[in-house]
């Protein structure tokens, strides 16, 4: 019974993030400048992130917890460093 | 469905809690989403990948933390670290971003923005206690 729950809720959680990252990826191609997609990369970023947690529920491993760490990490920097880009025209000054 | 075996032993009400928390989070996530592809400008976009950073990870976070916690049958709460980290982070990306839309729309003169205004030159209107 909770594990029928669990697995219909985790399907439509992956899906719901997985059509979301479509649409991020689809403003990252289309976007209109590049800031747009910057927070494209950023949006993707955070729904891989969250992808990975709830491949972690449904497999019951600890790796993924670290991985989406890891993750979250990484497109915090990315993004940073992409923002001074946009606003500077180069990183470290 | 053999994946999902090392869940049998979780009570019906921890497993409803789950869902519940899942269905959220994952739904506001792709609510933000949708608006961040629709909305017409980038200030107004900007916004909208928010509900994804503060409820999405929110309610996926807590999942997880009630998830491990109930088959573990001990605290399991690290993943609050990644809860904590994208509360701090996020605001911190989309002002620097936002910033840096600013001043590239102005350098260009992009009409729909507003100029500068410089903190020397006197303001217009009336002023306090007038």
């Amino acid at each position: 019974m909770s594990q029928t729950i669990l697995a219909v809720s985790l399907t439509f959680a992956q899906v719901c993030l997985a059509i979301a990252m479509a649409l991020a990826a689809l403003r990252m191609s289309r976007g209109p400048r590049a800031q747009d997609r910057v927070l494209a990369l950023d949006t993707l970023y955070v729904n891989s992130m969250l992808l990975l947690m709830v491949f972690g529920i449904r497999t019951g491993k600890d790796i993924y917890f670290e991985a989406s760490l890891v993750i979250g990490m990484l497109g915090f920097v990315a993004t940073v460093a992409l923002a001074k880009f946009l606003m500077r025209g180069e990183v470290i000054e | 469905m053999n994946i999902m075996d090392h869940a049998v032993d979780l009570p019906v009400w921890a497993a409803l809690l789950v869902s519940f928390f899942l269905v959220v989070g994952s739904g506001l996530t792709l609510i933000g989403t949708i608006g961040f592809s629709r909305l017409p400008s980038f200030y107004e976009r900007i916004h909208a990948p928010t509900l994804g950073t503060s409820w999405g990870t929110g309610g996926i976070v807590m999942a997880s933390m009630i998830f491990f916690t109930v088959l573990a049958t001990r605290p399991v709460i690290h993943e609050i670290l990644i809860g904590i980290f994208v509360t701090v982070t996020t605001p911190v990306t989309l002002m620097l971003l936002a910033r840096a839309a600013l001043h590239r729309d102005r350098a260009e003169g992009n009409p729909d923005v507003l100029a500068e205004v410089s903190p020397d030159e006197p303001k217009r209107g009336p002023a306090l206690g007038e």
